[in-house]
Protein backbone atom coordinates (compact mmCIF):
# COMPACT_ATOMS: atom_id res chain seq x y z
CA UNK A 1 0.00 0.00 0.00
CA UNK A 2 1.20 3.56 -1.21
CA UNK A 3 1.67 5.03 2.08
CA UNK A 4 2.96 8.87 3.11
CA UNK A 5 5.84 9.82 1.02
CA UNK A 6 7.58 11.91 3.62
CA UNK A 7 9.70 11.53 6.36
CA UNK A 8 7.33 9.84 8.89
CA UNK A 9 7.51 10.37 13.24
CA UNK A 10 5.70 8.82 15.95
CA UNK A 11 4.20 11.83 18.28
CA UNK A 12 2.88 11.52 22.05
CA UNK A 13 -0.50 12.53 22.12
CA UNK A 14 -1.31 11.51 25.67
CA UNK A 15 0.57 9.28 28.27
CA UNK A 16 -1.79 7.30 30.26
CA UNK A 17 -1.03 6.89 33.83
CA UNK A 18 -2.56 4.99 36.90
CA UNK A 19 -1.55 1.29 37.38
CA UNK A 20 0.93 0.67 39.63
CA UNK A 21 2.88 -1.75 38.71
CA UNK A 22 4.33 -2.66 34.99
CA UNK A 23 1.99 -2.59 32.12
CA UNK A 24 1.88 -6.18 30.42
CA UNK A 25 -0.85 -6.02 27.95
CA UNK A 26 -3.16 -4.11 26.06
CA UNK A 27 -6.34 -4.14 24.05
CA UNK A 28 -8.43 -1.53 21.32
CA UNK A 29 -11.89 -2.95 21.86
CA UNK A 30 -12.84 -3.05 17.93
CA UNK A 31 -16.54 -2.55 18.21
CA UNK A 32 -16.00 1.27 19.43
CA UNK A 33 -15.92 3.54 16.93
CA UNK A 34 -15.90 7.27 16.28
CA UNK A 35 -14.32 10.01 18.94
CA UNK A 36 -14.99 7.71 21.94
CA UNK A 37 -12.15 5.05 21.65
CA UNK A 38 -12.07 2.54 24.13
CA UNK A 39 -8.70 0.84 25.18
CA UNK A 40 -7.91 -2.24 28.16
CA UNK A 41 -4.49 -2.70 29.99
CA UNK A 42 -3.50 -5.44 32.10
CA UNK A 43 -0.58 -4.84 34.96
CA UNK A 44 1.36 -6.30 37.52
CA UNK A 45 -0.87 -4.50 39.96
CA UNK A 46 -3.51 -7.65 39.57
CA UNK A 47 -6.12 -4.99 37.93
CA UNK A 48 -7.42 -4.03 34.62
CA UNK A 49 -7.91 -1.02 33.30
CA UNK A 50 -10.47 0.62 31.03
CA UNK A 51 -9.53 4.24 28.85
CA UNK A 52 -11.66 5.99 27.02
CA UNK A 53 -11.43 9.55 25.16
CA UNK A 54 -13.93 12.04 26.22
CA UNK A 55 -16.20 14.79 24.93
CA UNK A 56 -12.49 16.87 25.59
CA UNK A 57 -10.20 15.01 23.62
CA UNK A 58 -8.12 13.80 26.16
CA UNK A 59 -8.64 9.77 27.64
CA UNK A 60 -9.23 9.21 31.21
CA UNK A 61 -9.55 6.25 32.71
CA UNK A 62 -13.22 5.42 33.09
CA UNK A 63 -12.86 1.82 34.68
CA UNK A 64 -10.73 -0.15 37.17
CA UNK A 65 -11.84 -4.27 37.11
CA UNK A 66 -10.39 -5.40 40.52
CA UNK A 67 -10.97 -7.39 43.38
CA UNK A 68 -10.94 -10.62 40.92
CA UNK A 69 -7.51 -12.08 39.49
CA UNK A 70 -5.04 -12.41 42.79
CA UNK A 71 -1.84 -12.25 40.60
CA UNK A 72 -0.43 -10.52 38.14
CA UNK A 73 -3.11 -10.24 34.73
CA UNK A 74 -0.74 -11.02 31.57
CA UNK A 75 -3.40 -10.22 29.12
CA UNK A 76 -6.82 -9.13 27.39
CA UNK A 77 -8.36 -9.75 24.42
CA UNK A 78 -12.00 -8.03 23.53
CA UNK A 79 -14.45 -10.37 22.06
CA UNK A 80 -15.38 -8.93 18.15
CA UNK A 81 -18.53 -7.79 19.34
CA UNK A 82 -16.90 -5.71 21.53
CA UNK A 83 -19.32 -7.21 24.65
CA UNK A 84 -16.35 -9.10 25.99
CA UNK A 85 -13.21 -8.86 27.58
CA UNK A 86 -11.21 -11.99 28.81
CA UNK A 87 -8.30 -11.42 31.17
CA UNK A 88 -5.55 -13.94 31.30
CA UNK A 89 -3.79 -14.23 34.83
CA UNK A 90 -0.68 -15.75 36.83
CA UNK A 91 -2.85 -16.94 38.97
CA UNK A 92 -3.92 -19.65 36.52
CA UNK A 93 -7.16 -18.33 35.78
CA UNK A 94 -8.76 -16.16 32.83
CA UNK A 95 -11.82 -14.28 33.78
CA UNK A 96 -14.61 -13.19 31.13
CA UNK A 97 -16.33 -9.89 31.70
CA UNK A 98 -19.64 -8.21 30.37
CA UNK A 99 -19.65 -4.26 29.53
CA UNK A 100 -22.95 -3.04 29.91
CA UNK A 101 -23.70 0.62 30.14
CA UNK A 102 -20.45 1.86 31.68
CA UNK A 103 -20.06 -1.13 33.94
CA UNK A 104 -17.58 -4.08 33.57
CA UNK A 105 -18.85 -7.09 35.83
CA UNK A 106 -17.19 -10.75 35.96
CA UNK A 107 -19.33 -13.21 34.16
CA UNK A 108 -17.46 -16.38 34.01
CA UNK A 109 -14.25 -17.49 35.43
CA UNK A 110 -12.13 -20.28 33.73
CA UNK A 111 -10.18 -22.68 35.22
CA UNK A 112 -7.73 -25.98 34.49
CA UNK A 113 -4.44 -24.66 33.37
CA UNK A 114 -1.88 -25.83 36.10
CA UNK A 115 -0.24 -22.43 36.50
CA UNK A 116 0.49 -18.92 35.40
CA UNK A 117 -2.19 -18.13 32.05
CA UNK A 118 0.14 -15.46 29.57
CA UNK A 119 -2.26 -15.51 26.79
CA UNK A 120 -6.12 -15.07 25.40
CA UNK A 121 -7.69 -14.75 22.18
CA UNK A 122 -11.20 -15.20 20.51
CA UNK A 123 -11.90 -16.37 17.42
CA UNK A 124 -13.47 -14.18 14.31
CA UNK A 125 -16.99 -15.28 14.84
CA UNK A 126 -16.52 -14.93 18.79
CA UNK A 127 -17.26 -18.75 19.05
CA UNK A 128 -14.11 -20.01 20.28
CA UNK A 129 -11.43 -18.27 23.04
CA UNK A 130 -7.72 -19.76 23.26
CA UNK A 131 -5.87 -19.89 26.56
CA UNK A 132 -2.24 -20.72 26.59
CA UNK A 133 0.18 -20.94 29.57
CA UNK A 134 3.61 -22.08 31.22
CA UNK A 135 1.95 -25.53 31.67
CA UNK A 136 3.16 -26.08 27.51
CA UNK A 137 -0.80 -26.50 26.88
CA UNK A 138 -3.31 -24.37 24.90
CA UNK A 139 -6.49 -24.38 25.87
CA UNK A 140 -10.11 -24.30 23.41
CA UNK A 141 -13.06 -22.91 24.87
CA UNK A 142 -16.42 -22.82 23.41
CA UNK A 143 -19.13 -19.78 24.34
CA UNK A 144 -22.16 -21.12 25.36
CA UNK A 145 -25.79 -18.90 25.65
CA UNK A 146 -25.43 -17.43 29.13
CA UNK A 147 -22.09 -16.74 29.50
CA UNK A 148 -21.20 -19.86 30.02
CA UNK A 149 -17.90 -21.35 28.30
CA UNK A 150 -16.99 -25.44 27.63
CA UNK A 151 -13.54 -26.60 27.28
CA UNK A 152 -13.74 -28.62 24.33
CA UNK A 153 -9.68 -29.37 23.46
CA UNK A 154 -6.40 -29.28 25.39
CA UNK A 155 -3.97 -28.95 22.69
CA UNK A 156 -0.48 -30.59 23.81
CA UNK A 157 2.95 -30.24 22.04
CA UNK A 158 5.08 -27.42 23.45
CA UNK A 159 7.90 -28.54 25.39
CA UNK A 160 7.57 -25.37 26.84
CA UNK A 161 6.02 -22.42 28.01
CA UNK A 162 3.64 -21.03 25.87
CA UNK A 163 3.83 -17.02 25.34
CA UNK A 164 1.06 -16.73 22.87
CA UNK A 165 -2.05 -17.41 21.13
CA UNK A 166 -3.46 -15.61 18.19
CA UNK A 167 -6.33 -16.73 16.07
CA UNK A 168 -6.10 -16.29 11.89
CA UNK A 169 -8.48 -12.79 10.97
CA UNK A 170 -11.40 -15.14 9.70
CA UNK A 171 -10.33 -18.71 9.55
CA UNK A 172 -10.21 -21.09 12.69
CA UNK A 173 -6.79 -22.24 12.43
CA UNK A 174 -5.05 -21.29 15.65
CA UNK A 175 -1.10 -20.15 16.27
CA UNK A 176 0.87 -20.57 19.52
CA UNK A 177 4.41 -18.93 20.23
CA UNK A 178 6.72 -20.76 22.84
CA UNK A 179 9.96 -20.78 25.11
CA UNK A 180 10.95 -23.80 23.17
CA UNK A 181 11.76 -21.52 19.88
CA UNK A 182 8.32 -22.42 18.27
CA UNK A 183 5.53 -21.59 16.24
CA UNK A 184 2.38 -24.23 16.25
CA UNK A 185 -0.54 -24.13 13.93
CA UNK A 186 -3.48 -25.88 14.94
CA UNK A 187 -6.13 -26.72 13.05
CA UNK A 188 -9.60 -28.65 13.62
CA UNK A 189 -10.44 -31.95 12.14
CA UNK A 190 -14.35 -31.67 12.43
CA UNK A 191 -15.73 -32.54 15.50
CA UNK A 192 -13.18 -31.17 17.92
CA UNK A 193 -10.76 -32.91 16.97
CA UNK A 194 -7.37 -30.25 17.23
CA UNK A 195 -4.17 -31.31 16.47
CA UNK A 196 -1.35 -29.45 15.33
CA UNK A 197 -0.48 -29.05 11.50
CA UNK A 198 2.34 -27.29 11.42
CA UNK A 199 5.34 -26.63 14.01
CA UNK A 200 7.69 -23.90 12.21
CA UNK A 201 10.42 -24.27 14.25
CA UNK A 202 14.55 -23.48 13.75
CA UNK A 203 14.61 -26.20 10.44
CA UNK A 204 11.66 -24.06 9.49
CA UNK A 205 14.25 -20.95 9.07
CA UNK A 206 12.55 -20.09 12.69
CA UNK A 207 13.33 -18.11 15.54
CA UNK A 208 16.85 -19.49 17.78
CA UNK A 209 15.43 -18.51 21.16
CA UNK A 210 11.85 -17.95 22.95
CA UNK A 211 9.25 -16.54 20.50
CA UNK A 212 7.15 -13.99 22.37
CA UNK A 213 4.32 -12.68 19.47
CA UNK A 214 2.47 -12.68 16.48
CA UNK A 215 0.09 -11.24 14.50
CA UNK A 216 -1.50 -11.58 10.98
CA UNK A 217 -1.70 -8.98 8.43
CA UNK A 218 -5.53 -7.70 8.05
CA UNK A 219 -6.04 -10.08 5.03
CA UNK A 220 -4.52 -13.14 6.83
CA UNK A 221 -1.83 -14.27 4.05
CA UNK A 222 1.36 -12.61 6.25
CA UNK A 223 2.37 -13.32 9.81
CA UNK A 224 4.97 -11.63 11.52
CA UNK A 225 6.54 -13.21 14.77
CA UNK A 226 9.18 -11.36 16.99
CA UNK A 227 11.81 -13.61 19.51
CA UNK A 228 14.25 -12.92 22.46
CA UNK A 229 17.06 -13.63 19.09
CA UNK A 230 16.18 -9.83 18.06
CA UNK A 231 14.97 -10.79 15.10
CA UNK A 232 11.25 -10.55 13.17
CA UNK A 233 9.99 -13.24 10.86
CA UNK A 234 7.38 -12.93 8.18
CA UNK A 235 5.70 -15.88 7.01
CA UNK A 236 3.55 -16.76 4.46
CA UNK A 237 0.18 -17.60 5.29
CA UNK A 238 -1.73 -17.28 2.47
CA UNK A 239 -2.38 -21.23 2.24
CA UNK A 240 -5.27 -23.00 4.37
CA UNK A 241 -3.22 -25.28 6.62
CA UNK A 242 -7.19 -27.06 6.86
CA UNK A 243 -6.32 -27.83 3.04
CA UNK A 244 -3.07 -29.28 3.39
CA UNK A 245 -3.17 -32.79 1.73
CA UNK A 246 -1.93 -33.95 4.81
CA UNK A 247 2.19 -35.63 3.71
CA UNK A 248 3.21 -34.08 6.56
CA UNK A 249 4.76 -31.50 5.20
CA UNK A 250 2.79 -27.90 5.97
CA UNK A 251 1.55 -25.53 4.16
CA UNK A 252 3.08 -22.16 5.77
CA UNK A 253 6.62 -21.13 5.19
CA UNK A 254 9.55 -18.72 5.90
CA UNK A 255 9.23 -15.57 3.59
CA UNK A 256 11.72 -13.48 5.20
CA UNK A 257 14.10 -12.58 8.38
CA UNK A 258 14.68 -8.68 9.83
CA UNK A 259 17.66 -8.62 11.94
CA UNK A 260 20.00 -6.44 13.08
CA UNK A 261 17.57 -3.80 14.26
CA UNK A 262 16.85 -4.65 17.23
CA UNK A 263 19.56 -5.15 19.84
CA UNK A 264 17.19 -6.19 23.00
CA UNK A 265 14.44 -8.76 23.39
CA UNK A 266 11.26 -8.22 20.97
CA UNK A 267 8.29 -8.39 22.94
CA UNK A 268 5.74 -7.32 21.57
CA UNK A 269 4.73 -7.09 17.31
CA UNK A 270 1.32 -6.01 15.57
CA UNK A 271 0.25 -5.74 12.09
CA UNK A 272 -1.83 -2.63 11.32
CA UNK A 273 -4.49 -2.71 8.32
CA UNK A 274 -2.53 0.12 6.40
CA UNK A 275 0.34 -2.75 6.27
CA UNK A 276 2.96 -1.26 9.17
CA UNK A 277 4.63 -3.25 11.35
CA UNK A 278 5.26 -2.25 14.91
CA UNK A 279 7.77 -3.58 17.46
CA UNK A 280 7.83 -2.59 21.24
CA UNK A 281 11.09 -4.17 22.96
CA UNK A 282 13.13 -4.49 25.72
CA UNK A 283 15.29 -1.50 24.79
CA UNK A 284 12.37 0.89 25.41
CA UNK A 285 12.20 2.04 22.08
CA UNK A 286 9.48 1.87 18.91
CA UNK A 287 9.98 1.27 15.60
CA UNK A 288 7.82 0.58 12.47
CA UNK A 289 8.56 -1.67 9.45
CA UNK A 290 6.74 -1.88 6.10
CA UNK A 291 7.59 -4.06 2.84
CA UNK A 292 9.67 -2.32 0.73
CA UNK A 293 8.81 -0.80 -2.85
CA UNK A 294 11.63 -2.55 -4.32
CA UNK A 295 9.86 -6.14 -2.76
CA UNK A 296 9.68 -8.90 -4.93
CA UNK A 297 6.92 -10.97 -5.15
CA UNK A 298 8.53 -14.41 -4.00
CA UNK A 299 11.21 -12.41 -1.98
CA UNK A 300 9.72 -9.87 -0.43
CA UNK A 301 12.29 -7.24 1.96
CA UNK A 302 10.93 -5.01 4.71
CA UNK A 303 12.68 -1.83 5.57
CA UNK A 304 12.60 -0.01 9.01
CA UNK A 305 10.75 3.84 8.95
CA UNK A 306 10.80 4.94 11.95
CA UNK A 307 12.73 4.32 15.33
CA UNK A 308 11.39 5.88 18.22
CA UNK A 309 14.49 5.44 20.83
CA UNK A 310 13.11 6.06 24.79
CA UNK A 311 9.20 6.00 23.63
CA UNK A 312 9.49 4.48 27.99
CA UNK A 313 11.78 4.93 30.22
CA UNK A 314 11.58 1.01 30.71
CA UNK A 315 11.28 -1.74 28.20
CA UNK A 316 8.06 -2.01 25.52
CA UNK A 317 5.83 -4.98 26.74
CA UNK A 318 2.91 -4.19 24.35
CA UNK A 319 2.19 -2.27 21.17
CA UNK A 320 -0.96 -2.17 19.12
CA UNK A 321 -2.46 -0.01 16.48
CA UNK A 322 -5.89 1.15 17.18
CA UNK A 323 -8.57 -0.70 14.80
CA UNK A 324 -10.41 1.95 13.35
CA UNK A 325 -7.93 4.38 13.11
CA UNK A 326 -4.58 3.21 11.42
CA UNK A 327 -2.56 6.32 12.74
CA UNK A 328 -2.96 5.79 16.06
CA UNK A 329 -0.44 3.80 18.47
CA UNK A 330 -1.11 2.84 22.03
CA UNK A 331 1.78 1.20 24.06
CA UNK A 332 2.56 -0.27 27.52
CA UNK A 333 5.31 -0.28 29.32
CA UNK A 334 7.30 -1.85 32.20
CA UNK A 335 7.32 2.14 33.20
CA UNK A 336 3.64 1.64 34.41
CA UNK A 337 2.41 3.96 31.77
CA UNK A 338 0.42 3.40 28.56
CA UNK A 339 1.30 6.17 26.19
CA UNK A 340 -1.03 6.73 23.05
CA UNK A 341 1.18 8.01 19.82
CA UNK A 342 0.00 9.30 16.17
CA UNK A 343 1.67 8.51 12.93
CA UNK A 344 2.06 11.13 10.77
CA UNK A 345 4.48 13.06 8.40
CA UNK A 346 7.21 15.44 9.61
CA UNK A 347 5.53 19.21 8.91
CA UNK A 348 8.59 20.74 6.77
CA UNK B 1 28.01 -15.98 46.01
CA UNK B 2 28.21 -14.16 49.09
CA UNK B 3 30.99 -11.38 47.63
CA UNK B 4 28.89 -11.18 44.84
CA UNK B 5 26.20 -9.29 46.97
CA UNK B 6 28.87 -6.96 48.63
CA UNK B 7 29.65 -5.90 45.02
CA UNK B 8 26.50 -5.53 44.41
CA UNK B 9 25.87 -3.06 47.29
CA UNK B 10 28.88 -1.26 46.30
CA UNK B 11 28.08 -0.58 42.70
CA UNK B 12 24.90 0.52 43.72
CA UNK B 13 26.57 3.13 45.75
CA UNK B 14 29.57 3.76 43.44
CA UNK B 15 27.15 4.45 40.56
CA UNK B 16 28.12 7.31 37.55
CA UNK B 17 27.04 9.85 39.88
CA UNK B 18 28.87 9.44 42.40
CA UNK B 19 32.25 8.30 40.57
CA UNK B 20 33.65 11.95 41.22
CA UNK B 21 34.31 11.16 44.49
CA UNK B 22 36.56 8.65 43.84
CA UNK B 23 40.28 9.94 44.40
CA UNK B 24 42.74 6.66 44.41
CA UNK B 25 41.97 5.54 41.00
CA UNK B 26 45.15 3.72 40.07
CA UNK B 27 46.01 4.85 36.31
CA UNK B 28 48.19 1.83 36.24
CA UNK B 29 46.09 -0.54 37.43
CA UNK B 30 43.61 0.63 34.82
CA UNK B 31 46.38 0.08 32.01
CA UNK B 32 47.34 -3.31 32.79
CA UNK B 33 43.78 -4.29 32.26
CA UNK B 34 41.95 -5.67 28.90
CA UNK B 35 38.97 -4.21 27.87
CA UNK B 36 35.47 -5.21 28.88
CA UNK B 37 33.59 -7.72 26.28
CA UNK B 38 30.55 -4.85 26.45
CA UNK B 39 29.66 -2.69 23.57
CA UNK B 40 32.93 -0.02 23.97
CA UNK B 41 31.60 3.12 25.40
CA UNK B 42 31.25 6.03 23.21
CA UNK B 43 34.15 8.16 24.98
CA UNK B 44 37.36 7.29 27.16
CA UNK B 45 35.47 9.14 29.68
CA UNK B 46 33.08 6.69 30.27
CA UNK B 47 35.27 3.50 29.43
CA UNK B 48 37.21 5.11 32.53
CA UNK B 49 34.49 5.26 34.74
CA UNK B 50 33.38 1.59 34.00
CA UNK B 51 36.62 0.52 34.66
CA UNK B 52 37.20 2.85 37.68
CA UNK B 53 34.19 1.37 38.77
CA UNK B 54 35.28 -2.18 38.93
CA UNK B 55 38.44 -1.46 40.02
CA UNK B 56 37.14 -0.30 43.31
CA UNK B 57 34.49 -2.53 43.34
CA UNK B 58 37.25 -5.23 43.75
CA UNK B 59 38.87 -4.00 46.12
CA UNK B 60 36.01 -3.68 48.46
CA UNK B 61 35.23 -7.50 47.98
CA UNK B 62 38.61 -8.79 48.88
CA UNK B 63 38.73 -6.41 51.95
CA UNK B 64 35.21 -7.65 52.82
CA UNK B 65 36.27 -11.30 52.63
CA UNK B 66 38.42 -11.20 55.44
CA UNK B 67 35.64 -10.79 57.43
CA UNK B 68 33.36 -13.38 56.11
CA UNK B 69 34.18 -16.77 54.96
CA UNK B 70 31.62 -19.55 53.39
CA UNK B 71 32.06 -22.56 55.88
CA UNK B 72 31.38 -25.11 52.74
CA UNK B 73 34.96 -23.82 51.50
CA UNK B 74 37.68 -23.21 52.88
CA UNK B 75 39.21 -21.43 49.75
CA UNK B 76 38.88 -17.92 49.39
CA UNK B 77 36.36 -17.33 46.84
CA UNK B 78 39.57 -16.02 44.49
CA UNK B 79 41.08 -19.49 44.41
CA UNK B 80 37.72 -21.04 43.75
CA UNK B 81 37.28 -18.22 40.74
CA UNK B 82 33.88 -17.74 42.01
CA UNK B 83 34.43 -14.08 41.45
CA UNK B 84 36.62 -13.62 38.84
CA UNK B 85 37.57 -9.69 37.45
CA UNK B 86 34.86 -9.69 34.90
CA UNK B 87 32.03 -10.60 37.45
CA UNK B 88 30.17 -7.46 36.65
CA UNK B 89 30.18 -5.69 33.64
CA UNK B 90 29.06 -1.77 33.74
CA UNK B 91 28.46 0.40 30.63
CA UNK B 92 26.94 3.44 32.45
CA UNK B 93 26.27 5.27 29.00
CA UNK B 94 23.62 2.53 28.06
CA UNK B 95 22.52 2.08 31.56
CA UNK B 96 23.71 -1.60 31.37
CA UNK B 97 25.23 -4.24 33.78
CA UNK B 98 26.17 -7.80 33.29
CA UNK B 99 26.81 -10.32 35.49
CA UNK B 100 28.48 -13.22 35.38
CA UNK B 101 28.82 -15.92 38.33
CA UNK B 102 30.62 -19.46 38.61
CA UNK B 103 29.01 -21.94 40.27
CA UNK B 104 31.16 -24.46 42.45
CA UNK B 105 30.10 -27.64 41.18
CA UNK B 106 29.36 -27.90 37.40
CA UNK B 107 25.59 -29.62 38.34
CA UNK B 108 24.94 -27.48 41.15
CA UNK B 109 21.17 -27.30 41.04
CA UNK B 110 21.16 -24.20 43.08
CA UNK B 111 22.13 -21.88 39.99
CA UNK B 112 18.99 -21.08 38.99
CA UNK B 113 18.43 -19.74 42.86
CA UNK B 114 21.49 -17.82 43.00
CA UNK B 115 20.95 -16.30 39.74
CA UNK B 116 17.40 -15.23 40.98
CA UNK B 117 18.96 -13.84 44.38
CA UNK B 118 21.35 -11.93 41.99
CA UNK B 119 18.41 -10.60 40.31
CA UNK B 120 16.48 -9.70 43.03
CA UNK B 121 19.94 -7.82 44.78
CA UNK B 122 20.15 -5.97 41.06
CA UNK B 123 16.55 -4.70 41.03
CA UNK B 124 16.77 -3.41 44.64
CA UNK B 125 20.15 -2.01 44.33
CA UNK B 126 19.96 -0.16 40.85
CA UNK B 127 17.80 2.42 39.32
CA UNK B 128 14.87 1.38 37.86
CA UNK B 129 15.92 2.08 33.95
CA UNK B 130 19.11 -0.33 34.32
CA UNK B 131 18.80 -3.38 31.91
CA UNK B 132 20.34 -6.30 33.63
CA UNK B 133 21.71 -9.73 31.94
CA UNK B 134 22.61 -12.79 34.14
CA UNK B 135 24.52 -15.71 33.38
CA UNK B 136 26.68 -17.73 34.38
CA UNK B 137 30.08 -17.60 33.75
CA UNK B 138 30.77 -20.04 29.98
CA UNK B 139 31.97 -23.54 31.00
CA UNK B 140 31.03 -23.70 34.31
CA UNK B 141 27.78 -25.25 34.19
CA UNK B 142 26.25 -28.40 32.89
CA UNK B 143 23.14 -26.79 31.45
CA UNK B 144 24.59 -23.46 31.11
CA UNK B 145 21.91 -22.08 28.45
CA UNK B 146 18.91 -23.77 30.00
CA UNK B 147 19.93 -21.71 33.48
CA UNK B 148 20.84 -18.28 31.48
CA UNK B 149 17.78 -18.52 29.03
CA UNK B 150 15.63 -19.12 32.41
CA UNK B 151 17.49 -16.14 34.24
CA UNK B 152 17.10 -13.78 31.91
CA UNK B 153 13.21 -14.54 30.29
CA UNK B 154 11.87 -11.35 32.28
CA UNK B 155 8.15 -13.06 32.29
CA UNK B 156 9.51 -15.94 34.03
CA UNK B 157 11.11 -14.24 36.25
CA UNK B 158 7.88 -11.55 37.62
CA UNK B 159 5.97 -15.01 37.59
CA UNK B 160 8.97 -16.61 40.28
CA UNK B 161 9.03 -13.86 42.28
CA UNK B 162 5.30 -13.99 42.50
CA UNK B 163 5.67 -17.16 44.84
CA UNK B 164 5.92 -16.34 48.63
CA UNK B 165 7.63 -19.67 49.29
CA UNK B 166 10.24 -18.28 47.02
CA UNK B 167 10.14 -14.35 47.87
CA UNK B 168 11.33 -15.53 52.03
CA UNK B 169 14.45 -17.56 50.96
CA UNK B 170 15.55 -14.85 48.65
CA UNK B 171 14.60 -12.41 51.31
CA UNK B 172 16.80 -14.44 54.21
CA UNK B 173 19.40 -14.89 51.58
CA UNK B 174 19.83 -11.34 50.88
CA UNK B 175 19.72 -10.32 54.75
CA UNK B 176 22.87 -7.90 55.37
CA UNK B 177 23.69 -9.65 58.44
CA UNK B 178 23.81 -13.29 56.31
CA UNK B 179 26.42 -11.49 54.47
CA UNK B 180 28.25 -9.29 56.00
Amino acid sequence: MELLDGELELRVIQKLEGHTDRVWGLAWNPAATGVTGMLASCSGDKTVRIWQKGPSGSWDCSAVLEDTHARTVRSCAWSPSGKLLATASFDGTTAVWEHVGGEFECVATLEGHENEVKGVSWNASGSLLATCARDKTVWIWEAQPGNEFECVSVLQGHTQDVKMVQWHPFLDVLVSVSYDNSVKVWTEDGDDDWHCVQTLGEASSGHTSTVWALSFNSVGDRMVTCSDDLTLKIWDTSQNPSETSGDGCGSWSHLCTLSGYHDRTIFSVHWSREGLIVSGAADDAIRLFTESKDSLVDQPSYKMLVKKEKAHDMDVNSVQWNLKEPRLLASASDDGTIKIWELSEVSK
Amino acid sequence: MHCLLVLIDLLAVLLPQNLNKLNNFSYSAWKRRQPTSLPPSPNKRSALKSRCLLTTVQKAYKRSWKFHQDPEHPYTLEELKVVTEDSIEVNDKISNVRVTFTPTVEHCSLATTIGLCLRVKLMRSLPSHYKVDIRVAPGTHATEAAVNKQLNDKERIAAALENPNLMYMINRCLEPTYYY
